[in-house]
């Protein structure tokens, strides 16, 4: 499998990604934000964590405009993959990628705490390393997390199973305890129509070593790579 | 040509930080204060001389990047 990490001025959280990745066996080239092509042969784009921009204007709204997200959007529109994880989910919701969007978390705080999410389906490209309903113990670490959509696009969402995950306890069970960010329905991640975008807030590539405390992160970069082994 | 751009939350999107401006007004013993919603302005400065011209440019702008439809409302004011 081929990966591409897209680089915009202020990402930070690149570097840990792409150990992610290549540990679990991907290919993995960092993109510039500028490029108006990916690399050839590119099957998954991810677009990492951090501050782009400053966060200026609104986070991911300058991102979500940069010219390399034309090549996003049609690697995404030809049914590729595309992976946003904290920044780069605000940056999907701003780029139209996926609908709705990330605002000021509701208790105003940053927060930045171990975090269980309850795996919602475990039948994509992204979680069949999974168990269904699995609690799995990743991180948080964001101001701006709290999942906003009108009720219409809600609905959708939860009917068509377009959640991807939800803030959970360590037993899986969706409580407003866990939920610390006030998103709606506990919404952590949302796929696309197609189920071939996924935006989520929470870090699994911070937990992919037993050195650093956990490895239930690894499970979405292997689930990533094994349907490449597969199609192959 | 002057203008100016105002991007405000639409009614009934949460606003903490408006909250928490509200809230700060009240400690600072601030009275009369019922509720505050945050907003952003942009002062932009246009080429044209030609109205319409620059409120389709204005429109264009907002649409494209200074408000996020979903939650924001814009005006526009040419000065």
């Amino acid at each position: 499998m081929k990966s591409a990490v897209i680089v915009f001025p202020g990402s930070n959280r690149e570097g840990d990604v792409l150990r992610a990745l290549k540990s679990a066996g991907s290919q993995v080239e960092k993109v510039w934000h500028a490029e108006t092509e990916l690399p050839q042969g590119t099957d998954l784009v991810v677009l990492p964590g951090g501050f782009s921009y400053g966060d200026y204007l609104r986070c991911g709204a300058i991102a979500g405009r940069a010219i390399v997200m034309d090549a996003v959007r049609a690697h995404a529109a030809r049914g590729g993959l595309v992976l946003g994880i904290c920044n780069g989910f605000q940056i999907l919701c701003e780029s139209g990628l996926l609908p709705g969007i990330l605002m000021r978390n509701a208790n105003l705080k940053f927060i930045c705490h171990r975090q269980f999410l309850r795996v919602e389906r475990n039948d994509t490209a992204f979680t069949k390393a999974y168990a269904k309903h699995q609690a799995i113990d990743v991180c948080v670490a964001h101001g701006e997390g709290n999942y906003t959509a009108d009720e219409e696009t809600l609905k959708r969402l939860e009917g068509d199973g377009l959640v991807a995950f939800r803030y959970a306890d360590a037993q899986g069970h969706i409580t407003q305890d866990a939920n610390r960010n006030g998103s709606m329905n506990s919404i952590a991640g949302i796929y696309s129509e197609k189920l071939n975008v996924l935006g989520m807030m929470p870090h699994p590539e911070n937990l992919i070593e037993d050195l650093v405390g956990g490895t239930d992160g690894r499970g979405l970069f292997e689930s990533l790579v094994s349907s490449f082994s597969r199609a192959a | 040509m002057k203008a100016r751009v105002t991007v405000t939350l639409k009614n009934g999107v949460l606003d903490p930080q408006g909250k928490a401006i509200e809230g700060a007004l009240k400690s600072l013993g601030v009275e009369g204060i019922d509720g505050v919603r945050q907003g952003k302005v942009f002062d932009i400065e246009l080429g044209t001389a030609d109205k319409a011209q620059a409120e389709a440019q204005l429109k264009a702008a907002c649409e494209k990047l200074l408000a996020n439809t979903v939650i924001e409302n814009y005006r526009v004011e040419i000065a």
